[in-house]
């Protein structure tokens, strides 16, 4: 009975780690950014489905695209405003560009989130779920919304792979993560491509938080640690790995879920944060990582 | 020297800080108090990062170290306030050292993440073990460094001056510039000889000497210790905001973007919940515009290094 409560809600929240890993992943893997206002994006786009449905009384299904549509101009004003300016940069010496996109980033993260909790308070929100009800599996009590989560972040997830192996613009991105210079002589914009990326990654960003707004609710506070999270997982599975963020998401949320279950709920974080710094250790280039 | 730019800014500023408690009152004062301790931690941090090229996530890791050492001796065995801020300021080199070991061989954003991984996990232990540690609420000290405002002042503005001087001596010394070196090519220069971890090992201690310290003097200041003001990730990212604001790479420009960041944070107070906002838009622009920060400015204009 426990077990199988274990099985259910870990597989649902490890789904939804997984989806907002993949979209981090995938820009560090193409780019080489490590976009740290990440969490507050992910806490925008929940926000606003919630602000969007229940102000205008619109419906859950148009707040859950507003939502989504938030995170994705988001994510282009990350990549056009502060990403990019830093990139071309020529007053910032080359080796320094990583920790100048990092705390541009961080700091951009950070507007966000003061935004949302000056604008919309900082106390918790729960978007309305796309499907209400409870159903009752092998005698364990599950909200539907839960189902739905672990269902959409696989969709989104089986999507976003048939798009990378199976398109011709997918190809190119997969191009970009190994060889930008290849790609470059071949006749591709670069540019573009980044673009692209950016547009994929708010869109999967966006997806997240507005499913996670509706399976445990969102504060602008959470920022932070969603970024966090994110960060472990797609160290521990290998940076640039996209596989191996989704078994690390995996990793993470069930060692998460076990805690709190069968420890306690106020420790959820520190088997996790242990293990990864043993991993980090042992293995620094994380479960199925490249380099 | 004595005829560097560095120099012709810091005295006249130092002068002018130290005839301060003359005309303001016990409230700027405080203020001040504060920022100055900050300088410390984020003029450690620019030791670490400017000179030794490592990214450390983690600044509170090691500043609350101190604090929470310095504040349980206090606590609970009564040490005086002295051989608190000793302990307090080697407990931090100790965990320093031992988080740095192995995190040397590490790069980039690996190196970065164990050190924020530290934060979280030293944060989760204070929470866990309440009993001991006050928890979020934090532990209250018998003894504080003195209750009169210009005192503290002056405690904190000799302790920055003090610091800031041997901090950038280091960095100024053939040892900075074997940091330097090795921070922007490990592999030339270890084929020039130089032992190329045991520098970044040093430099990581010296910089968890004087953010131990630091962080040991802040909560004698206070009077108490908790997990606000001396291990959340906040503080970390105001020391690293404050470090590259004003000019990585300069040692003193780190102190005037912790000074900068604390009297902006104040001044933009009756904004209510804009303020943090208002800063952080502050720094980005300094950061996209200005890539050197405040000193970086002023001080590649003059030369004469």
């Amino acid at each position: 009975m426990l077990a199988l409560q274990i099985l259910i809600d870990g597989f649902a929240i490890s789904s939804l780690y997984a989806l907002g890993a993949t979209g981090f992943t995938l820009i560090f893997g193409v780019s080489g950014v490590l976009n740290l206002s990440h969490g507050a994006i992910m806490v925008v786009a929940a926000v606003i489905a919630w602000w969007v449905a229940g102000t205008f009384g619109t419906g859950a299904y148009i707040g859950a695209l507003a939502g989504v549509a938030a995170a994705l101009a988001c994510a282009f004003f990350t990549y056009r405003v502060i990403v990019r300016p830093i990139q071309n940069s020529g007053a910032i010496p080359k080796e320094e560009k990583e920790i100048f996109v990092l705390t541009g980033t961080l700091l951009w993260g950070i507007m966000l989130q003061e935004a949302v909790a000056y604008l919309f308070t900082d106390n918790p929100k729960t978007v309305r779920p796309l499907i209400e009800g409870v159903v009752t599996i092998l005698g364990v009590r599950t909200p539907w919304n839960e189902i739905l989560t672990a269902v959409l972040s696989w969709g989104a997830i089986g999507l976003l792979y048939l798009l990378v192996n199976r398109t011709r613009t997918g190809k190119s991105l997969l191009a970009a993560s190994m060889n930008p210079r290849g790609l470059t002589l071949l006749g591709f914009e670069m540019s573009n491509i980044y673009i692209l990326v950016w547009a994929i990654y708010g869109i999967l960003a966006g997806i997240a938080g507005v499913l996670l707004g509706a399976f445990l609710g969102v504060s602008s506070g959470n920022a932070g640690n969603l970024t966090a999270s994110a960060f472990s997982i797609v160290v521990l599975g290998g940076l640039g790995s996209v596989s191996g963020s989704l078994m690390a998401a995996y990793v993470v949320g069930y060692l998460e879920t076990m805690t709190a279950y069968l420890v306690s709920p106020s420790i959820r974080t520190v088997p996790v944060l242990l293990l990864l710094v043993l991993v980090v250790y042992l293995r620094p280039q994380g479960l199925l990582g490249r380099r | 020297m004595f005829r560097s730019r560095t120099f012709q800014i810091a005295v006249p500023a130092l002068i002018v800080m130290a005839l301060l408690p003359l005309g303001v009152g016990g409230y700027i004062l405080g203020l001040l108090t504060l920022a100055y301790y900050y300088a410390v931690f984020a003029m450690s941090w620019d030791l670490l990062f400017g000179f030794a090229g490592e990214v450390n996530f983690g600044p509170s890791f090691l500043i609350g170290i101190g604090a929470y050492t310095a504040a349980l001796l206090n606590h609970y065995w009564l040490w005086p306030i002295p051989a608190c801020l000793i302990a307090g300021a080697f407990a931090a080199v100790i965990a320093g050292a031992v988080l740095a070991v192995p995190a040397l061989r590490l790069t980039g954003p690996y190196f970065g993440l164990v050190t924020l991984v530290a934060v979280l996990l030293l944060q989760n232990m204070i929470v866990l073990f309440a009993g001991i540690t006050g928890g979020e609420i934090g532990l209250d000290l018998p003894d504080v460094l003195s209750i009169d405002d210009g005192t503290n002042y002056y405690y904190a503005l000799v302790f920055m001056t003090v610091s800031g001087a041997i901090l950038f001596g280091l960095a100024q010394s053939p040892v900075g510039l074997i940091l330097q070196a090795s921070g922007q090519n490990a592999t030339e220069a270890a084929a020039l000889g130089f032992n190329v971890a045991k520098h970044k090992l040093a430099a990581f201690c010296i910089s968890a000497f004087f953010s131990g310290l630091a962080g040991a003097m802040l909560i004698f200041y206070m009077g108490t210790a908790s997990v606000g003001t001396v291990v959340e990730i906040a503080v970390g990212v105001n020391v690293i905001i404050a470090a590259v604001l004003g000019g990585r790479r300069t040692i003193i420009g780190a102190a005037v973007g912790a000074i900068f960041l604390i009297g902006a944070g104040e001044l933009l107070r009756p904004l209510g919940q804009l303020a943090t906002f208002v800063v952080s838009a502050v720094a980005l622009v300094v950061i996209l515009f200005f890539p050197g920060g405040f000193m970086g400015r002023i001080l590649q204009s003059g030369g004469g290094e």
